[in-house]
């Protein structure tokens, strides 16, 4: 399937940080089966810097990669600097989407973005 | 090891012997048919020949066989050509929601122009319903289009039943038998058609060249002016090798038809059986009986279609998704929605269709590679739980 990079299907065949993180400090839960994407992100955080990171995701080869891309992305990532994680700069990690998947980093970025502020609004009901 | 193709459906190999008919016809007889010396007359024997063979296959007259480009142009001949033909009789034509896009635009084209069209649900096996034909006629009903087996769910149409109902009614009745020809043992007569497209290269012939039977006395406007080649339904200089290779293949399906079906549909049911026990949550799209003797259609819950297919791509083994994941319109096939899958099962789809080549151990290797490609994806899916409902049932 050459409408992928190298990097996408390396991503999409060996995902990083597959599976969930028990009592995860923030989870995001973005898509839906009728568009045929879910992701389940799941973040640990430590002293305002992300240590942890997996995923569960439904969906094509690209949102596979994306999903596994972000986690690589996060870890060791402060909160502000996560947040400023761009759905292209997903898609530039992986050399690349063909135009038509780009929706697969958005899906990516929104679930980082809601587990973030997931993470934000426990914390917040801590204090 | 050796790639394994399961996706015969899209397209065949162009069978060698096939390849060996039209080979003198690029260079070494090479005149246009339409000449009248030597060289043309050469062509317009072998042209002649081939339509003889085909129409002699279909149980038809050769003077009832119109050369096309494909299965595309061939349904667009019979949707638009009668549309224009039978215009001062009425403007309404009955089609069915699992039609192959051929049709489908057309009709959708001929909407825009005043023609009212009326798609015809199916039920849950893909099939259509006589009665509900019988119900969407009108007075001003002109054309019928129903496929004789889906491309992709594989469900055959009570195609004969239907065009007798046409008949008694004087509606032309136009079938899409671009899956069936060669595949499965008929003849227009069996299907009561006054119209039916087929294409050479989904039967081991050359691409670039299909048929239109057209029932004598069937009126029919052409859309390609020019010449006066196709007794002036359709201009364009005779694409020789093609139509040569379109009659080889016919010759070929010929010879080996009753023992494909018998094969095929033993390796289907292996196939069938083998899936739903080796995975959980697996459901058959298409009727379970009535359907094409290569096709295979399955949806897998908790997975999506793309993921699989380059899983499989990856591992040597070729099938095709409904998925909307891996069209450019990111919408699901048209036919799933039809037959009312979910739209998770509709993403879960595949299609395996099979051919003259397939294997026995083609088909154990499949169910040995599948297996695991679906538990791998599984484990990063965040629906799918072994104990989960099983599809359903739709």
């Amino acid at each position: 399937m050459s409408q992928y990079s190298e990097k996408v299907m390396d991503h999409f065949a060996n995902p990083r940080n597959v599976g969930e993180i028990e009592n995860a400090d923030g989870i995001g839960k973005v898509g839906n089966a009728v568009c045929g994407d879910i992701m389940n992100l799941y973040l640990r955080v430590e002293n305002n810097v992300i240590t942890d990171a997996k995923f569960k995701t439904f969906g094509c080869g690209a949102a596979i990669a994306t999903s596994s891309m972000v986690t690589e992305l996060v870890k060791g990532k402060t909160i502000d600097e996560a947040l400023a994680i761009t759905n292209r700069a997903v898609a530039e990690a992986l050399g690349g989407l063909p135009p038509i998947k780009m929706h697969c980093s958005v899906l990516a970025e929104e679930a980082l973005q809601s587990a973030i502020d997931d993470y934000l609004k426990k914390q917040q009901d801590k204090a | 090891m050796k790639p394994v193709y399961f996706d015969y459906a899209a397209t065949t190999p162009c069978d060698t012997e096939v390849v060996a008919a039209m080979h003198p016809y690029f260079y070494e007889h090479f005149g246009n048919p339409g000449s009248m010396h030597a060289f043309g007359q050469k062509t317009k024997g072998a042209v002649e020949e081939a339509r003889e063979r085909i129409a002699s296959f279909l149980g038809a007259a050769p003077g009832e066989i119109v050369f096309t480009s494909g299965g595309t142009e061939s349904n667009n001949m019979a949707v638009k050509g009668v549309a224009y033909a039978r215009r001062g009789k009425g403007n309404h034509i009955i089609t069915s929601a699992i039609e192959h896009n051929s049709v489908l635009e057309p009709c959708h084209f001929l909407e825009k122009d005043g023609f009212e069209i009326t798609i015809l649900p199916v039920d849950g096996d893909g099939l259509v319903d006589p009665d509900d034909v019988r119900r969407a006629i009108t007075d001003k009903t002109i054309l019928i289009s129903i496929m004789h087996a889906n491309n992709e769910i594989g469900t055959i149409q009570p195609i004969a039943e239907i065009g007798r109902l046409a008949r008694e009614l004087g509606i032309y009745f136009h079938t899409d038998a671009v899956q069936t020809l060669g595949h499965l043992p008929f003849s227009v007569d069996d299907l009561n058609v006054d119209l039916l497209s087929a294409s050479a290269h989904k039967l081991y012939g050359p691409k670039g060249i299909g048929l239109l039977y057209v029932r004598k006395g069937t009126r029919l406007t052409p859309f390609m002016h020019g010449g006066e080649q196709e007794n002036r339904r359709r201009a364009s200089t005779h694409n020789v090798p093609g139509i040569v290779g379109f009659g080889k293949a016919v010759e070929m399906a010929q010879g080996s038809l009753g023992e494909e079906v018998q094969t095929l549909t033993a390796f289907r049911d292996k196939l069938i059986k083998g899936f739903q026990e080796k995975m959980d949550q697996v459901k058959l799209n298409g009727h379970p009986t009535q359907r094409l003797p290569n096709n295979v259609n399955i949806s897998i819950a908790h997975v999506e279609g793309e993921g699989m297919l380059l899983s499989l791509d990856m591992l040597g083994i070729a099938c095709s998704t409904g998925s909307a994941c891996s069209s450019a319109s990111l919408a699901p096939s048209h036919v799933l929605m039809a037959i009312g899958l979910p739209h998770e099962l509709a993403h879960g789809s595949l299609r395996f269709s099979m051919g003259r080549p397939t294997t026995a151990a083609d088909v154990d290797r499949l169910l040995e590679v599948l297996p695991p490609v679906v538990a791998k994806l599984r484990a990063m899916s965040p629906l799918y739980r072994q104990d989960g409902n099983a599809p359903k049932a739709c």
